[in-house]
């Protein structure tokens, strides 16, 4: 399993039946988007209805864990407990779905090479929990050989 | 679709008074006191009383956090002036913080009230004490490290991304990406602000700003630094809208609200909107030029939100008055923007020099521009068409003014 080496404080998402698949795949190392079983649209963040075809006919299903990196900030100000500064937040795009997208972090990365649509992969910060484990889905540069940080 | 004049409503209407309370860093005064006396200083600047109050409109209505994000509610103003209201409405979930004006505006166009009595209250300053804005993120203390994220802030807050700085930063970040733009070119909007908050006797940061200031500032989030973000700050700003029949003997000359533009096209998100480089208020800007039949190049003055700096830009990309992606040039050297300029721009100081007052801030500056009774900071120029937006994100709204 890919796990970052530091887990810094974070604030946990509260699991619910839409959410649980998606902050729990990483247990499996996989990122899991629900997905529509008629259309195959990719839908984030969970909903009961699928935006294109609205069908209710729902699935969870995983992604390869590529993506882009669709716009970044280099965070300098200490808002609250958590990475150590600076920290980079980034959406990031699957590279399965146009608009498939997530808030995230950029990790193992210098802050001078981070640019704009370069190839990320995903890693997973565990995160041990009475109400349940959570794994965060980070990202990184697609250069580094899979698993080199586990 | 091709409107015809009848079915713009908004033309029915007209700002006809604005009242402003004390403002501040840090008041420590009641918000329902600082929201009364925008109110009623708004009522006697239109030449109203309060028995002429037919309806109440305000944005956000009550909210408990963010913490001194609404300093009153309806209810807390009807009851307070025991008004006697055909029309009344409060909300969050509307297009930003003019979206309760343009409500106001429906309102007195449909005969539910003449005079609607439009605020917004913030004591944000005060809320926030001396810690600053990190003491008011969600679960940043007092919880015992029991909070947990739910609903949209499921989405970022794990990921250490609480503040809306970090939000925009990112769009910001991608139009710097996509169109070349610069800091150097963004900090036109924070230096035309402090020059033009020095002259505004209610400014917060009043003292002169050079380029070397504003790069050598800390970083907050990439590329926003410290004079790219707005102050928090307390005060109440109110907004007189009245129908346009009864808008004509007051004392101020009515301005009429020619057009408004409240569309939201995209996904109401925040990481999720399409096109990272804009905003939805793109939609809300390209619907207002279709109620109208000014154009872009007739706009004489532009208010527009400056919560970050790139916001405002965002604007004026939004409204037409420049092509996509040349905000950065367009602004560059600052002259354009100027009070003296081709096109003044947040002629009060902004939210980033005058205090976050949050969307109303740049509607009071532009019917005081448009009455020419900005005393010092008066544009030059006579103004008769002018325009005011206000939110981010995924709250966006735009007016354009007319003075007849």
């Amino acid at each position: 399993m890919s796990t970052s080496s530091v887990v810094p404080f974070r604030i946990l998402p509260r699991l619910t039946e839409q959410n649980r698949e998606f902050w729990q795949g990483g247990e499996r190392n996989e990122l899991r988007f629900w997905r529509c079983q008629d259309c195959a649209y990719y839908i984030h963040p969970p909903q009961p209805l699928c935006p294109m075809c609205f069908s209710k006919n729902m699935g969870v299903e995983a992604v390869c864990g590529d993506a882009t990196l669709t716009s970044f900030s280099i965070n300098y100000q200490p808002w609250m407990p958590g990475p150590e500064l600076p920290y980079v937040v980034a959406i990031v795009e699957m590279v399965e779905q146009p608009g498939l997208r997530l808030t995230t972090n950029l990790v193992n990365c210098p802050i001078d090479q981070i640019r704009c649509d370069m190839a990320v992969q995903v890693i997973f910060e565990h995160h041990e929990d009475a109400d349940g484990d959570i794994w965060l889905p980070l990202f990184e540069p697609r250069h580094l050989a899979k698993n080199e940080a586990s | 679709m091709t409107l015809d004049a009848n079915s713009i409503i908004e033309r029915r209407a007209a700002i006809t008074g604005v009242g402003q309370s004390d403002v501040g860093r840090r008041l420590g005064r009641d918000p329902l006191e600082l929201t009364l006396d925008a109110c009623l200083a708004a009522i006697d600047h239109a030449g109203l009383t309060v028995a002429d109050i037919d309806g109440l409109s305000t944005y956000p209505g009550p909210m408990a956090t963010p913490a001194g994000f609404s300093g009153a509610g309806a209810y807390d103003v009807i009851d307070a002036m025991r008004l006697r209201v055909g029309w009344y409405h409060s909300g969050l979930e509307t297009s930003g913080q003019l979206g309760s004006v343009v409500d106001a505006c429906l309102a007195v166009a449909s005969g539910l009230a003449n005079h609607v009595l439009c605020f917004r209250s913030v004591y944000e300053g005060t809320a926030q004490g001396q810690a600053g804005r990190s003491s008011v993120m969600p679960g940043s203390g007092g919880d015992g490290g029991g909070f947990k994220a739910s609903g949209f802030m499921q989405w970022n807050l794990p990921f250490s991304a609480p503040s809306a700085a970090i939000w925009i930063a990112m769009f910001a970040q991608r139009h710097f990406h996509e169109y070349g733009t610069t800091r150097e070119q963004m900090a036109q909007i924070a230096l035309n602000a402090r020059k033009n908050a020095a002259l505004n006797p209610k400014g917060i940061y009043r003292d002169p700003m050079t380029m070397d200031d504003y790069l050598a500032a800390r970083m907050i989030a990439t590329p926003f630094g410290l004079f790219d973000c707005d102050a928090p700050c307390d005060g109440a700003t109110a907004v007189i809208v009245s129908r346009i029949e009864r808008a004509q003997d007051l004392r101020n000359p009515p301005l009429r609200v020619e057009a408004v533009g409240t569309a939201l096209h995209g996904r109401p998100s925040w990481d999720q909107f399409e096109d990272l480089s804009a905003m939805p208020n793109r939609d809300a800007g390209k619907q207002l030029w279709t109620r109208t039949e000014f154009k872009p190049a007739d706009v004489q003055m532009l208010q527009a939100y400056d919560g970050f700096t790139w916001l405002t830009m965002s604007w004026i990309e939004a409204l037409g008055l420049c092509g996509v992606g040349e905000s950065g040039p367009f602004i560059e050297g600052g002259d354009r923007i100027a009070r003296d300029g081709e096109l003044p721009l947040n002629t009060h100081g902004g939210q980033l020099s005058a205090g976050r007052l949050h969307g109303y801030g740049f509607l009071h500056e532009a019917a005081m521009q448009m009455w020419r009774q900005a005393g010092e900071r008066q544009i030059p120029k006579e103004v008769q068409v002018g325009a005011v937006a206000a939110g981010g994100g995924n709250t966006c709204g735009c007016l354009l003014l007319v003075r007849d």
